[in-house]
């Protein structure tokens, strides 16, 4: 676990000592509320859950990297895109193998869309968007983001080497 | 049961779809399990803390104190409270729609509800020196110098590109699911 998961860890259980202590039957009520809301959500987070779990079995790191490290260009640029769109890979995961990808040639702009992509585009999440949201707002955000990867990419292109 | 059954169909169907791999290939069958189990164990991981969280804020902060100070009128403290609280979260984009629904609950403005959103899924303050770590500082600075402003401006063209009477449904489908 991360420092910054612990420190989450932290906050909430002094926060659930101090509620508790100011109030009980508040702090059942909050606890109420978090499990009910934890529960709604699950069945939609099983569904991302699992479908990432079958990606990341067939899409590997290795295949990404053949791929990606071959690219180049705005082709190059394209295909991390939508690797990045598709996908949805930890953090912890993304950036050592964004590095790997550098170490095998991928140039900085492919390495900067795909790690946009990876973040700011939910192509497995749309549909749990579309419910806490909308229709609209999940095309107008995803698709901004979409195009935003690429003004990041060219920008750090510019600015690294 | 049959509730449960047809709450989780989705879920269910992709299991069977790992079973069917499990049964093919058998090699194969054991890493989508061991994946899929693995992103469970990181959910359940960071998960837990945030919806406490948001429980107690939905009954100690009262509403009033959400319109303050990310609300209608809120201006630039609005913002840049909601960058913060986007840029500080840990956990991937799908963590930030719970939290976006509590906000609009509370009355955050729309906009600032965007700011969050955006910023959640890319600044990352938690993963920062671990970008900075594994791609450099000039990698990870220039990404943040780019997005910051970014952020911004993609949560104000999100909030006028969709039209008033659907932030008002938005809004509305939250109000009714209250939680009590």
């Amino acid at each position: 676990m991360d420092v910054f998961t612990l420190a989450l860890y932290i906050v909430a259980a002094a926060g659930l000592v101090y509620s508790a202590a100011r109030d009980k039957t508040k702090t059942k009520k909050a606890l109420r509320i978090a499990w009910k809301s934890f529960s709604n959500i699950l069945p939609d987070f099983s569904v991302v859950l699992a479908l990432v779990g079958i990606m990341l079995t067939f899409l590997t790191p290795g295949m990404i990297s053949t791929v990606l490290g071959r690219a180049s260009g705005i082709w190059g640029m394209l295909l991390a895109s939508v690797v990045g769109s598709i996908t949805l890979i930890p953090g912890f995961v993304a950036f050592p193998l964004a590095k790997s990808l550098l170490d095998y040639g991928a140039g900085v702009p492919q390495i900067a869309v795909f790690i946009s992509t990876l973040m700011m585009v939910g192509f497995v999440t749309a549909p749990m968007e579309i419910k806490f949201f909308n229709r609209r707002e999940t095309i107008i955000r995803n698709g901004l983001s979409f195009a935003f990867s690429f003004l990041v990419a060219a920008v750090m292109g510019m600015v690294i080497r | 049961m049959k509730q449960v059954l047809r709450t989780y169909r989705y879920f269910l169907a992709l299991m069977a779809f790992d079973l069917v791999v499990l049964a093919l290939y058998p090699q194969a069958g054991v890493t989508v399990f061991r994946k899929t189990a693995s992103n469970f164990l990181q959910m359940l991981s960071v998960l837990p803390p945030i919806f406490i969280l948001l429980g107690l804020l939905e009954v100690w902060v009262p509403r009033e104190a959400i319109i303050r100070f990310v609300g209608e009128g809120s201006g630039l403290v609005g913002i840049v409270l909601s960058l913060f609280l986007g840029a500080a979260a840990a956990g991937p984009l799908y963590g930030a729609f719970p939290v976006a629904a509590t906000m609009l609950r509370k009355g955050a403005k729309f906009s600032n509800v965007m700011v969050l959103l955006y910023s959640w899924s890319t600044l990352k303050l938690p993963m920062f020196l671990f970008e900075t770590s594994a791609l450099g500082a000039q990698f990870s600075v220039t990404r943040m110098l780019i997005n910051i402003p970014g952020v911004i401006v993609m949560a104000w063209l999100t909030s006028r590109l969709i039209p008033y009477a659907e932030q008002e449904a938005i809004y509305q489908k939250h109000l009714l699911t209250t939680t009590t």
